[in-house]
């Protein structure tokens, strides 16, 4: 039954395994392409804005706030709502996202009641952002009457971002080592001293990414904000959580449905800014993953 | 003689794994590598079928032939090489598919699509295998669904549906219980009238039962070859005397 | 326990519930105000109505959902038939053939994609998409809004999404599977699809299903890029409306605290809602029964 294998290298039934090989070879160039597609996209995307936009930007262009006339507007209120909203979201949303990640991973990992919790932070990760819009003007601007502020947007976004943060603060939590725990606690240490002592610094840097990562997402958001009355056409920036705001998506949206075509350009020039915001906080956030990990290794 | 190794060396990265390794099996006998772990007889095994190719960073340098063909050289297609050379893995790896479709996939993936054939060739496999009795009647259940042992031997009838020449077995037995090991090792002495097989373990007594001829690995060299009653009862060196009567290792 | 310990656990503790607490906001008030727009509206007419015209006078109101959901769908189905195939293909080339290094390029680059904020893509698939399709096939009678290019552009978003959460799947595959069919001489074009893809199905299924859900959830793409028409159409040259794009299109004019419209973001809101909970659970449910196979 067995064949020599200079018989078989031989044989020409090899003919049936050719096609096998160049199945195997054309593959590789199909799945090249495929992942091109991804890049090419990508590459034509920020051309395309750039081309659009960028000799639009000047200093006027950040001094200058909502107008009539294309040429007179510029992102100064924009921006400013934007650093607010980034302030107050990160003021609400780390302490609560990482308190909610640390009482999931090292108070209460395998009850009943963290399953509950469990499933629950997965459907809201999967909620469309929208919805949390719906329940920031139910909730923040009708029935606690703080109308379309600062504070409203920031609190929507804030409950949009948490699952995010609560996630990563969990797996960075995980990737400190069972025996440090004990370790500590050996010595006389309590729960939350051994937490605050030896968890948190060893995994900062795990939270802190997945935290600058979510308030990326966060800034990028038009939605919600639309839903709960964020303002298209302001030309202050808000002295107060209590006043009405824009921000960037927002301004950018209102350029975008603008008939004229220099308004267009305007969208293209914010756009520029808004990536560079959000690419900036992604790359901060991968260089603070990539040296920790090559810090520590357990 | 069917296999000849001649000076095979194998870097993983900067790790010099196997250093020098010549040895030469003749046809349908069973020689088994023996050795502490981490001594190369696994690498040495997988260059048989070029298994060593699939890990990223790993260099095989010497020659190896195999009925006078040598199996590293460009013009060896390695998926043809690697339907004449079987290999059994030392935890049972069935497909998570039915047990027919386990024994059948190497025919299908050589492009074999005559029923008739497949359901004879997979007869013979599972009889060849000593599971035919035992499965007969459940063929389209999941391969899953077997005990340790018949998956080990499902793996085994997997192998010779391919008709190959040659089988490697990897610590075939080390995951097994006495009852089933005792069974590998008799579908061992029974496949030996057919297949030239090399089998890696860390079992003495194994090696001792199933095999003509053993070779001794210690830290990547090849330090014994011999008939496996002599190195047994004779070892010409020290370093097997205190391996085989178990003083490290 | 000393007193600021039992503290500390009380505030984590809440924080916490806090999920919770958003959940039930969540639901009390989709169905608190869809309640009160099915005491206007009976609910097999927003269920079965082919015409959405909540804005029009009085008598000529029509309170069909069906249209804005053939607008999501159609959407919907033009991104997964981009990001599905292509997302596999490359989760494949990268669990299977790629080197690590070039896994660890090209991944970080393809999830730059799913960065990029929705506004934008938004923006290039009106500015560039639908004017770069309209001038390579002129023939085609492409409107300037449509459902086509916010469709791809769409996929392009989610790819990122199908292909690494597939790649995981793939990559959790047992290596000893790929060294039992490698050892047969099978190719690894053999090995990807008739091992590893059929082992890792459930994994791949969870990331198209994700993929799906956040596609229909999607809103600033396809509000810049769809259209405002809420039209009972499948064919994707012409201009839709989504569920998303309507609630937006509402509240950006100014909607009266009891007026019908203000009523009907919620129904629309709560429709979108059950769609993506019913998506996500299902997810959920299958990465509970694969994580069992292989561990």
């Amino acid at each position: 039954m067995a064949k020599k294998l200079g018989k078989r290298m031989r044989q020409k039934h090899v003919r049936k395994n050719k096609w096998y090989e160049f199945q195997d070879k054309s593959y590789k160039f199909i799945a090249l392409f495929a992942t091109g597609i991804g890049i090419l996209v990508l590459c034509v995307l920020l051309y395309d804005v750039f081309s659009d936009g960028f000799g639009r930007i000047n200093m006027e262009f950040f001094q200058d706030s909502s107008s009539r006339r294309a040429s007179k507007a510029g992102i100064y209120a924009a921006l400013g709502g934007t650093l607010w909203i980034m302030g107050l979201t990160t003021l609400i949303a780390f302490p609560i996202g990482i308190g909610a990640g640390i009482y999931l991973e090292e108070y209460n990992s395998k009850s009943r009641m963290s399953n509950i919790l469990e499933i629950n932070i997965s459907n809201l990760a999967g909620i469309p952002s929208i919805i949390y819009g719906l329940l920031g003007l139910e909730i923040f601007s009708r029935t606690l009457m703080l109308g379309d502020t600062a504070i409203t947007g920031a609190l929507t976004l804030s409950l949009l971002i948490l699952p995010i943060i609560i996630v990563s603060t969990r797996e960075a939590l995980k990737t400190v080592p069972y025996n440090l725990r004990e370790a500590s606690l050996a010595l006389g240490a309590t729960k939350w001293q051994t937490i605050w002592y030896q968890i948190l610094p060893a995994s900062i840097p795990g939270i802190v990414t997945g935290a600058i990562l979510a308030i990326s997402r966060a800034i990028g958001e038009t939605a919600p904000l639309i839903v709960i009355g964020a303002a298209t056409y302001i030309t202050s920036v808000p002295t107060w959580p209590t006043e009405s705001f824009t921000v960037l998506p927002i301004q950018i949206f209102y350029w975008i449905g603008k008939p004229q075509h220099d308004f267009q350009v305007n969208a293209a020039a914010a756009i520029i800014i808004l990536l560079a915001i959000t690419f900036i906080m992604n790359g901060a956030a991968v260089y603070l993953r990539y040296r920790w990990q090559k810090k520590i290794k357990w | 003689m069917k296999i000849e190794a001649q000076d095979v060396h194998v870097y993983y990265g900067l790790d010099h794994t196997l250093k020098g390794v010549s040895l030469s099996v003749k046809k349908n006998t069973v020689t088994a590598l023996i050795g502490p772990s981490g001594c190369g007889k696994s690498t040495f095994l997988r260059c048989m079928n070029r298994m060593n190719d699939l890990i990223d960073n790993c260099q095989v340098k010497g020659n190896i032939l195999i009925d006078g063909v040598d199996i590293n050289s460009p013009s060896v297609n390695t998926n043809e090489l690697r339907k004449a050379v079987g290999m059994v893995f030392q935890k049972p790896n069935p497909f998570p598919k039915s047990i027919f479709e386990n024994v059948a996939y190497g025919l299908r993936v050589n492009g074999i699509s005559n029923k008739e054939y497949i359901n004879d060739k997979v007869e013979w496999s599972l009889k060849q295998a000593a599971l035919w009795d035992e499965v007969k009647d459940k063929l389209k259940k999941s391969a899953l669904a077997l005990s340790g042992g018949q998956q080990q031997r499902l793996c085994i009838a997997r192998a010779l549906a391919v008709e190959p020449s040659i089988l490697l077995m990897d610590e075939p037995a080390s995951a097994l219980d006495p009852i089933s090991t005792s069974k590998i090792e008799e579908l061992i002495y029974n496949l030996k009238a057919s297949y030239t097989i090399m089998i890696v373990t860390h079992n003495m007594q194994q090696a001792s039962r199933t095999s003509d001829k053993t070779a001794f690995f210690y830290m990547g060299e090849l330090v014994e070859y011999d008939d496996t009653r002599t190195l047994f009862t004779n070892p010409k060196k020290e370093r097997t005397q205190n391996y085989i009567t178990g003083r490290f290792g | 326990m000393k007193r600021s310990e039992k503290f500390i656990e009380a505030f984590l503790f809440a924080c916490s519930l806090l999920t919770i607490l958003t959940t039930v906001g969540i639901i009390s008030v989709l169905l608190f105000e869809t309640a009160r727009f099915f005491q206007v509206v009976p609910i097999w007419d927003f269920l079965t109505d082919t015409e959405w015209s909540p804005s029009f006078a009085k008598d000529q109101q029509h309170f069909g959902i069906l249209p804005l959901l053939a607008g999501t769908f159609l959407t919907t189905f033009i991104a997964m038939c981009v990001a599905v195939p292509l997302g596999i293909t490359i989760a494949v080339y990268l669990s299977e053939y790629a080197t690590s290094r070039v896994r660890n390029i090209v991944k970080p680059v393809l999830e730059i994609l799913a960065s990029i904020p929705t506004i934008v893509y938004g923006y290039f698939a009106l500015a560039f998409v639908t004017p770069f399709i309209q001038s390579l096939f002129p023939s085609l009678e492409l409107s300037n809004f449509n459902a086509l290019a916010p469709g791809i552009i769409m996929g392009i978003m989610i790819l990122p999404l199908v292909s690494s959460l597939s790649e995981d799947a793939l990559y959790a595959v047992p290596r000893a599977l790929r060294e039992g069919s490698y050892a047969m001489g099978a190719t690894k074009f053999q090995t990807a699809f008739k091992v590893i893809i059929p082992a890792a199905l459930s994994g791949i299924a969870v990331s198209i299903i994700l993929a799906l859900s956040r596609a229909v959830g999607e809103t600033m793409i396809v509000a810049i890029a769809a259209g405002n028409k809420p039209t009972l159409t499948f064919n994707p040259l012409n201009q839709v409306q989504t569920a998303t794009t309507y609630i937006v299109q509402t509240v950006n004019g100014d909607v009266a605290n009891d007026s019908i419209e203000y009523k009907t973001i919620y129904a629309v809101g709560m429709s979108l809602f059950v769609i993506t909970l019913l998506l996500n659970n299902i997810s959920f449910w299958l990465k509970k029964r694969y994580q069992q196979v292989y561990k």
